[in-house]
């Protein structure tokens, strides 16, 4: 894909097949039929601004995004490196409220039927109070959460709470995480289950650490959801190392960054598409790499 | 004098075995972190079930940071107040200077168990990053301390002291540029080391098993000034009162008095310089429960749960969430927790500098005033402080809040 298409506008649409199954299932089926693998791009809303970010989505999209993780900007984000805690603080600063994110989430919906996974930390949203979060986000058009400091055994309420509203509840598993509670992760998400390749926070690193391929191999064993990979991915190598094994990657950083470097340039939504292009080409994989699969 | 007696004993078995206190404590961390925490719990309840454990931690605490401290009757400040007769805990003789040194050997035996050889810490006045920095030499670890810029700024006398017996200090400048963001640097660097790292916490706060096994390791405090108090007097205290940044040195005095139901406690926090969000680190009166650094316990936050900037003259107390034990026995009124001013602890450090001979660290200090202000009406009681740290740390600031010294 060239840069050229990153400067039309109108993202792709698809119809969901099935009420009753997510947009992120659906997309996940869809990807499958094209022997294709998805690319989930992370986006902390309101970087710089609440205003520039349903045309930074729309822009992910265009390049060929296939699901959207988008950030809710946490003070003192423990799991995220300085690009993304950066990020935060700037969205902070352009007054970015949880109220605001389900503004964004309303206006992107009139615009776009992408699959918006809502990714944060638990205290924002403990806040907020697990019912309002669950009904409103679901109000708003998002189809999935994923909050990083929330862990299985305080998960009771959320979990109820997202199943009422038909949201998918997704877990982190890491190359810690021993088999038995890999199993309960991955029966308590749903749309997929999402593995850390590695140790350490986000950030964008040279190469997929050979960790990540024995995780997947792992998880593989222990559920039928769709594995998505992230930590430390920035790169199309990285995304062709990774298409015969995952499902999906996961990208945030290396497009934080694109909106730390260049959040006045006339072309940030065009550098955006670009990316995401280049990444989704990435994980293109030739037709014998899939043999057996 | 009060006399002992038994209350329930649900308050001293806690926390349960998901680490909760009541509602409070818990695990919340990213799940790389879960199998660590894990793993430090196993080999915590195996050491604390293994004579040798204690006896080692017995022999290094007497031997090299200087335990029993002494229960000293601050008789000319009793006087000079006219009311409550005062008893001061000195773990501020304690090597190092304050009673981090406690926890800190508890758990470089425990890292030197589990054959880890790289430690990292956090430090807000620099005492733990001290006390940390004295144990890994003399263990032999590698040590890294996280500090905010902030507070290497108004503590830097620790920070000389730590890279003299050998830590690396690293700067941290997000945020506020105190403790808070110092312990979250310190958890980027263990999600990323923790298989080679132990991450040496100061504080009775954090994910599980933290808070119950920096409390373990402080009540040493609390069992040796019960027993002290009962042979100076033949009675318990009435009133045991510490200052509460994270909350080790108080849990450390409070825990082992639980169930002496007549004994009333009061734990200090910095009431800053003033009432609104961002000059105090007052808990209990101005935060509500949630969730920071891994554990659920009063917090410091705004209407949308972003953590509230904070301020106290005290780098130690300079916090927006406390240790989650504080929060049970805050909801159960087993503890009364109350602030003071930035101002009420520099006048406590003047008054016990001139009174009794003895500089209290700015945190210190904070209990010092309360039993100031509470002492003239309280004829007959008696107040056990704990005089969790010395003020030589404090130097500077004293200086800059005290014209006419020199």
């Amino acid at each position: 894909m060239d840069e050229a298409d990153c400067t039309q506008g109108a993202g792709r649409a698809y119809r969901r097949t099935d009420i009753w199954m997510s947009r992120i299932t659906s997309a996940f089926k869809r990807l499958r039929r094209e022997n294709n693998r998805g690319l989930l791009a992370y986006i902390t809303a309101g970087d710089p601004s609440p205003g520039h970010t349903v045309k930074l989505i729309l822009a992910l999209e265009q390049g060929g995004a296939d699901f959207i993780e988008l950030g809710v900007p946490f003070s003192d984000p423990i799991a995220d490196g300085p690009v993304i805690q950066k990020a935060g603080e700037r969205a902070l600063r352009a007054g970015t409220t949880f109220p605001k994110v389900l503004d964004i989430l309303r206006n992107l919906r009139a615009r776009s039927e992408i699959p918006v996974i809502i990714f944060t930390y638990l205290n924002p949203i403990m806040r907020y109070g697990f019912a309002r979060f669950a009904s409103d986000s679901a109000a708003a058009g998002a189809d999935g959460a994923l909050l990083t400091d929330l862990n299985i055994e305080e998960a009771g309420l959320y979990l109820a709470e997202m199943q009422k509203h038909g949201l998918d509840p997704v877990f982190l598993v890491s190359q810690t995480t021993p088999d038995d509670r890999l199993r309960v992760l991955s029966r308590s998400s749903a749309g997929f289950v999402y593995l850390v390749s590695r140790a350490g926070v986000t950030g964008e690193r040279d190469r997929v650490s050979d960790q990540a391929r024995r995780l997947i191999e792992r998880t593989r064993r222990m559920t039928d959801l769709p594995l998505a990979v992230g930590f430390g991915l920035s790169k199309p190598e990285h995304m062709r190392a990774l298409a015969p094994y995952a499902d999906a990657a996961v990208v945030g950083s290396a497009f934080m960054r694109i909106i730390e470097e260049h959040q006045d340039a006339p072309d940030l939504a065009a550098r955006m598409c670009g990316l995401a292009a280049r990444l989704k080409d990435g994980l293109r994989i030739p037709a014998e790499a899939t043999a057996g699969r | 004098m009060a006399a002992t007696t038994t209350t329930t004993t649900t308050t001293t078995t806690l926390p349960d075995a998901l680490g909760h206190f009541g509602p409070y404590g818990g695990r919340y961390v990213p799940e790389i972190l879960v199998a660590p925490l894990d793993q430090l719990e196993i080999a915590y309840d195996q050491a604390r079930a293994d004579n040798s454990f204690r006896d080692e931690l017995e022999t290094l605490s007497r031997r090299f940071a200087g335990r029993p401290t002494p229960l000293y009757h601050a008789k000319r400040l009793s006087r000079h107040l006219g009311g409550a007769e005062i008893y001061l805990k000195r773990e501020d003789l304690l090597h190092t200077g304050a009673h981090k040194i406690n926890n800190c050997l508890g758990q470089g035996l425990l890292v030197q168990r589990m054959g880890k050889k790289r430690v990292i810490a956090e430090t807000g006045a620099g005492q733990h990053g001290v006390a940390t920095a004295a144990a890994c030499a003399l263990f032999g670890f590698e040590c890294i301390v996280y500090m905010g810029e902030e507070d290497m700024r108004r503590q830097s006398p620790n920070v000389f002291r730590m890279r003299l017996m050998g830590a690396e200090v690293i700067g941290v400048n997000t945020g506020s540029r105190t403790l808070k963001d110092a312990i979250s640097e310190a958890m980027r660097d263990w999600v990323a080391h923790f298989e080679t790292t132990h991450y040496l916490l100061g504080s009775a706060l954090g994910p599980h098993p933290y808070p119950r096994m920096v409390r373990d390791f402080n009540s040493v405090i609390g069992r040796e000034a019960r027993r002290q108090f009962l042979d100076l007097t033949g009675g318990l205290p009435d009133v045991l009162m510490a200052c509460v940044g994270g909350g080790s040195n108080s849990i450390g005095l409070f825990h082992p008095f639980l169930e002496d139901e007549c004994v009333k406690m009061v734990g200090i926090e910095a009431g800053g310089r003033g009432h609104r969000l961002g000059e105090h680190a007052a808990r209990f009166s101005g935060g509500s429960p949630g969730v920071l650094h891994g554990t659920y316990s009063y917090l410091l936050q705004d209407e949308d749960g972003q953590i509230a900037l904070t301020h106290s003259v005290s780098a130690g107390l300079d916090y927006a969430t406390v240790g989650p034990e504080h929060s049970w026995l805050h909801d159960q009124g087993r503890v009364e927790y109350v602030s003071c001013s930035d101002e009420d602890a520099l006048e406590a450090v003047k008054l016990l500098s001139r009174l009794e001979g003895v500089i209290p660290a700015l945190e210190s200090a904070h209990a010092v005033a309360e039993a100031i202000r509470r002492a003239p009406d309280a004829k007959g009681q008696s107040f056990l402080i704990n005089l969790s740290g010395r003020g030589d740390k404090d130097i500077g600031i004293f200086r800059e809040n005290m014209p006419g010294l020199g």
